[in-house]
């Protein structure tokens, strides 16, 4: 198989609520994939079938070559999640939390990639500190940096940005950037279509349970009609003009 | 295995950022202690030349109710937190998880229970105990320890909200006062008398009194084991199934 995950007709109910109808897609190894969906379209759903977390009723998934429901053990081993909310111990210090996936992943010199960890994210200062105290930007970064031991070929984003401030967003935008240099093959669910756009090689939308469409920005953009060339004042957005004044330097 | 020494080192580190948790549960038992000892125990006729004596077996079982409360509590905790996903999602055994949480359990538990047996040393309590008879105490509240530890484990998984994860203790923390803990059985009216004599309490505090006495333990101390596997082995297996289906 040579794509890094490829879903075939997979399905999912709660109950009597059918999330997942039958949902198709791959991912090339090394892009960034985005799944974007509303609220409830079952992304999350989809990321915890990938990642061994859910059984899914029907249909298949690989993830670099093994398949979620026979070989769990060797997906878990392909992989790291990040989940909706930070997945951090809020009580231990950024450091103590690298520390403790590295020795989970029974690496050596878990102090030192820990430190490498810290600085590749810019989190060495704070290092130290409870997480506790870290903003909600700081948290993700290091739920990012967690990911990252042990290298593993495909990381799983869910909602990445979801509830951080607009310059937090850039951070992990960055971050996520890095990744895709780096070979990792990245896929993330986001609600936000810019994010998609920023970041994305392919997309696919999640619509009531099926991927309504799958293609690049380009191939999207071209699913409406032609672009008509109007005049319009170009207005500074809301974004530009906060993060003007706030003064952050990395914009794109 | 490392993985779940890995994990126990790091709840451990949650208690010792927490020192309150072990403070509590010393707390409680050590106040129903001075409590006991020094206004009512004067009343109370045990037969025994010392009151704190005959009540520290059934302290030492309400410590350990009360500390497994944190247990159901911090478990809780980690499954409402990212975290636990993401152990799920590494490839380190499920149940590692689990473990790391009964094993923080017992050392939190046993570290409290030597605190409230320095205390009541304080307080006059003294054991002819030898060896043997210590470290049969020490086995027998370890056992118990890990029965009520995993009975812990399945509010700590089931519960909808974090007072509904260590509610479940307060029944427990009262059981030792319906037994022989602070009391000899006899005084007590027909159906109470019989429940205090056949629940596991008396049994188990009795063993623990015969222990420090140096007494013979007769057939309480194969009740007080009965009691503590057979609860272990129930409790086990409901909180493993309960684990498989949460996880799955």
């Amino acid at each position: 198989m040579s794509q890094a995950i490829q879903v075939r007709g997979l399905e999912k109910s709660y109950k009597d609520l059918k999330v997942l109808k039958g949902v198709d897609f791959e991912v090339a190894p090394g892009s960034i994939f985005a799944l974007l969906g509303s609220n409830g379209a079952g992304k999350t759903t989809v990321v915890k079938i990938l990642s061994t977390l859910l059984r899914a009723d029907a249909g298949s998934a690989g993830v670099n070559g093994f398949d979620v429901a026979r070989q769990p053990a060797d997906v878990r081993n392909s992989i790291s999640l990040t989940g909706q909310f930070a997945a951090v111990d809020e009580i231990l210090t950024g450091r103590e939390n690298l520390v403790l996936v590295a020795r989970l992943r029974h690496l050596k010199d878990a102090g030192t990639i820990a430190d490498d960890l810290l600085a590749r994210f810019s989190l060495t200062d704070a290092g130290g500190r409870k997480v506790a105290t870290y903003s909600g930007g700081m948290r993700r970064r290091l739920d990012i940096a967690m990911s990252l031991i042990g290298s593993p070929p495909i990381i799983f984003l869910d909602e990445p940005t979801t509830g951080l401030d607009p310059q937090a967003r850039i951070e992990v935008w960055a971050a996520v950037r890095e990744l895709a240099a780096q070979g990792t093959t990245v896929l993330l669910t986001t609600q936000y279509l810019d994010e998609a756009e920023q970041l994305a090689d392919r997309i696919a939308i999640l619509h009531e349970g099926k991927i309504i469409v799958t293609g690049t920005l380009a191939e999207l953009k071209q699913l409406l009609p032609p672009a008509k060339v109007e005049y319009v004042e170009k207005q500074p957005t809301l974004e530009d003009v906060f993060l003007t004044l706030v003064g952050t330097k990395d914009q794109k | 295995m490392t993985d779940i020494f890995t994990l126990t080192g790091r709840s451990l580190r949650h208690i010792s950022r927490s020192p309150d948790t072990i403070i509590t549960t010393c707390v409680t038992p050590v106040m129903f202690m001075l409590l006991f000892v020094y206004v009512l125990g004067g009343a109370i006729q045990t037969g025994s030349a010392s009151y704190v004596n005959y009540l520290l077996p059934g302290i030492l079982l309400i410590t350990v109710a009360s500390g497994i409360a944190y247990t159901a509590f911090r478990l809780f905790m980690d499954m409402q937190n990212g975290i636990f996903e993401r152990f799920q999602s590494m490839p380190i055994a499920r149940s590692s998880v689990l473990w790391a949480h009964v094993l923080t359990s017992l050392v939190a538990n046993m570290i409290s229970l030597v605190v409230v047996v320095l205390v009541a040393l304080l307080m006059g309590f003294r054991s002819s105990a030898g060896l043997a008879s210590w470290l049969a105490v020490a086995g027998i509240l370890i056992l118990f320890t890990l029965a009520l530890t995993w009975l812990a484990v399945i509010p700590g998984l089931t519960a909808k909200t974090i007072d509904g994860a260590s509610a479940f203790s307060y029944p427990l923390i009262f059981l030792p006062f319906i037994s022989s803990a602070f009391v000899p059985t006899d005084s007590m009216p027909g159906p109470v008398r019989a429940f205090a004599e056949n629940q596991p309490v008396t049994s188990i505090a009795n063993a623990l009194r015969n222990l420090f006495t140096e007494q013979p333990v007769g057939d309480d101390i194969w009740i007080a084991l009965a009691w503590c596997v057979g609860i272990l082995v129930v409790t086990y297996f409901f909180a493993m199934s309960t684990y498989r289906r949460k996880i799955s």
